[in-house]
């Protein structure tokens, strides 16, 4: 086993999945020779040339469009969008071609493509360089959308969507790629080094598509949730000495449904959380759920925690971001403790 | 406000409802008289392509020029065969709309030439991204009629399985792709596949069809620069039918330069070529394919033609522009061009291009007859409805499953009340109660 950060997790998945595959191709803003702002794509241009790690002209739309086409003609390309606050300019190739692409062939025509975009706040990026789109993705049926909380996840999960048959959108939280984050600022950042998924495998390996996983077990209350806020919830938590159950979605859409209701029916208390905004939010969506398959075990409603439904501010980032006092907050609400 | 002549454009066709037809607008060049440039020839040295109009068949129906290709009669009697089905088979399936069996269609009538003259050009293994009416290039590429219908019947043969409205055709085996109802989307596809093409050192090469008013999609601007950035092996092929709808070309930035010159500022050539004169169109395309594979890059075709029909079955021409319009389209009509270019020849006659009408109309008809029995809208055999949740993804997943389910639960409840209702008991065990087999 190695350390890696998530950077280099991702990175390790794209040197294998290139190196297993010659079809498999990257391309995107500053990936190639630069090798990515997060440095997510260094060396693989070195390494597999630039016909396979191409610098892409900045068109988001362009982009994902292009690689629709290289996909049906029988590549496995792996886009990156710099940002997800970038993606707009992509999102209807995304919905009426790539998510569409095999239903209205039936089978006929399809494209792998895997997009990987970094998200979330955490990072003084201001409203564009912040925000969290997965609700918008995760409304689109014929894509899977997925976000890791740790190196481990990144890895298997990145492999597994390039090796998917169907598209992937695979947001990357860019406030954990060095290090997990309990959500208070005012600490001294801490590396991977220390955090047991921090520990990866340096071949190929998987983690299942549409699979949650229990990031903390605990039999008083269930945190429902993913990516940045996995640690928060698990730091928050531990503050407050409540027996918390911290469910690791991972896989946004398709749902492990299963997971999260066997979590819940043990706990009979629930939070949802995440950094995108409440209303209409992805949230809800759980909640739905939960309630519907929950109903007779829970002992008290459930509550969402949630980015405010403002744009992302730049200077008021810790009061927007749902870090760890509000989570400790909700925790003693929850539980009753004054 | 009202005494100062505004700055602001409002781009106006020259002609609406009851007035006089007038094309002069469209810059006109003599048939022969616009030069062929070597395949080689640097984008820069040959901008003039552009501007002018390649055109090969004169006013007495003759091949003339520089473009004029080598092709035998017999290929040309195949091309002129193909684009007399192409409008028969609109004809038949317009009619067919307007009888209620389909809920919608679209004809190519007038713009047959822009998908045979380029499909001939083009080699099997080329991948052709097709707009809404490039039926002829499935007809070219072996969708035979009878799936062509029952895709517009959404019927128990459709290959959309119901899915798709009429003419979203597709065909893996025809290397056509799959057409989406959203305009421009299939322009970067396009370059992505020629990319890829490229990547893997195949000479295969791609090319794509939109309309002029879909050129102000920002997919277009995509695709043309990414084909620019990489030289992609790509020809792309706008289709000037004059009309968006009811927006003319002018709406979409066509009054000052022709579209063809939209590539010329990333270094694409252009080339505008008489759209309904078939030897041009193919030529032109020829010419454009040789260079993609030889290492030559893109090339932009404006084809200059003109939507002889209405939009769609939901469209009304008459409302926004001159009723006879049509007939006064100085490039004329591509299927009466090129038929009297062959009897001019000596290789084609009236009385047997009636025969061939004839010929096409009936085998029409029969495809239509066996169409029929694959199930119509309101007659069965019917679809499965559970098919809906197949191929959304690779493999189903559990939530689709479940919904299945929950939807064939609920039709089977709402039978179960019909039927015992009317004492009906045939009905039970379908899944629609309409006779699903």
């Amino acid at each position: 086993m190695a350390q890696m950060n998530m950077i280099e997790a991702i990175r390790s998945a794209l040197d294998i999945v290139m190196d297993k595959d010659p079809n498999v191709v990257v391309l995107g803003e500053d990936v190639g020779y630069f090798g990515g702002v997060f440095r997510c794509t260094d060396g693989l241009q070195r390494k597999y040339g630039d016909h396979r790690v191409i610098d892409a002209p900045i068109a988001e739309g362009g982009i994902v469009g292009a690689a629709i086409g290289m996909g049906v003609n029988g590549l496995r390309p792996v886009a990156e969008i710099q940002f997800a606050d970038y993606i707009y300019p992509g999102f209807d190739q995304i919905v009426s071609e790539l998510a569409r692409l095999r239903y209205r062939s039936c089978g006929e025509f399809f494209s792998p493509v895997t997009i990987r975009t970094p998200c979330g706040g955490g990072i003084r990026g201001g409203q564009t360089h912040s925000q969290s789109p997965e609700a918008i993705f995760a409304h689109v049926s014929g894509i899977h959308t997925v976000m890791p909380s740790n190196p481990y996840d990144a890895k298997g999960l990145l492999i597994a969507a390039v090796e998917s048959d169907d598209p992937v959108v695979f947001f990357e939280p860019k406030r954990i790629y060095n290090g997990p984050f309990d959500g208070d600022p005012e600490k001294p950042a801490v590396g991977w080094s220390s955090h047991p998924k921090g520990e990866v495998p340096e071949g190929h390996y998987t983690v299942p598509l549409g699979t949650a996983e229990i990031a903390r077990e605990g039999s008083e209350l269930t945190i429902v949730t993913y990516g940045t806020l996995v640690h928060v919830a698990i730091a928050a938590a531990e503050a407050t000495g409540v027996d918390v159950e911290v469910v690791d979605i991972r896989s946004i859409a398709p749902l492990d449904v299963d997971t999260l209701v066997a979590s819940v029916n043990k706990t009979g208390r629930c939070i949802v959380a995440h950094e995108a905004t409440r209303f209409g939010g992805y949230g809800g969506e759980l909640v739905a759920r939960i309630q519907k398959d929950c109903f007779w075990n829970l002992e008290t409603p459930i509550r969402r925690i949630a980015g405010w439904d403002t744009p992302y501010p730049h200077a008021f980032e810790w009061q927007y971001f749902p870090g760890k006092k509000r989570m400790i907050a909700g925790i003693r609400n929850m539980m009753d403790i004054e | 406000m009202a005494t100062k002549k505004s700055r602001l454009h409002i781009p106006r066709p020259s002609a609406r409802p009851g007035d006089e037809p007038d094309f002069a607008y469209l810059e006109l060049s003599d048939a022969g008289s616009v030069d062929k440039p070597s395949i080689n020839a640097r984008t820069r040295d040959i901008e003039w392509l552009s501007s002018g109009l390649v055109r090969i068949l004169d006013d007495e129906h003759h091949a003339v020029g520089p473009w004029k290709p080598d092709i035998e009669p017999e290929k040309l009697q195949v091309a002129l065969r193909w684009m007399m089905l192409n409008r028969q088979f609109d004809k038949r399936m317009w009619q067919i709309q307007r009888q209620g069996r389909i809920s919608f269609y679209m004809e190519a009538a007038g713009e047959e030439a822009v998908s045979i003259g380029a499909a001939m050009a083009l080699r099997s293994g080329d991948m052709c991204f097709p707009s809404y009416r490039n039926q002829g290039l499935y007809m070219y590429r072996g969708v035979n009629l009878v799936d062509m219908m029952c895709q517009c019947l959404s019927n128990t043969r459709d290959m959309c399985k119901g899915r798709q409205l009429p003419v979203m055709y597709h065909s893996r085996s025809g290397n056509v792709f799959s057409i989406s109802g959203n305009l421009a989307t299939q322009y970067p596809h396009a370059v992505g596949w020629a990319m890829a093409s490229a990547i893997k050192g195949e000479d295969h090469i791609a090319a794509a069809w939109l309309g002029d008013g879909s050129t102000a999609e920002a997919d277009f601007h995509h695709a043309l620069t990414f084909a620019a950035v990489y030289q992609a092996p790509v020809i792309l092929n706008v289709v000037n039918n004059q009309w968006a709808i009811s927006s003319f070309q002018g709406t979409a930035g066509g009054e000052r330069r022709p579209f063809a010159a939209r590539g010329l500022g990333l270094g694409i050539p252009g080339i505008r070529v008489d759209g309904n004169d078939l030897l041009a169109v193919y030529a032109v395309t020829l010419w454009a394919a040789d260079r993609a594979r030889r290492g030559g890059g893109p090339t932009l075709i404006e084809k200059v033609t003109y939507r002889a029909g209405a939009h769609s079955t939901s469209d009304d021409p008459t409302k926004y522009r001159p009723k006879d319009e049509g007939a006064s389209f100085p490039l004329g009509d591509p299927i009466e061009r090129l038929k009297q270019h062959l009897i001019t020849e000596g290789h084609w006659s009236e009385k047997k291009h009636e025969a061939l009408d004839t010929e096409l109309k009936a085998s029409v008809l029969a495809a239509w007859k066996d169409a029929q029995q694959y199930g119509t809208m309101t007659e069965g055999p019917f679809l499965d409805p559970s098919s809906m949740f197949d191929d959304v993804y690779a493999e189903t997943p559990h939530h689709l499953r479940s919904q299945r389910r929950r939807m064939l639960e609920v039709e089977e409840s709402n039978n179960a009340t019909t039927s015992d209702a009317r004492g009906d008991h045939a009905a039970k065990g379908t899944l629609s109660g309409r006779g699903t087999p």
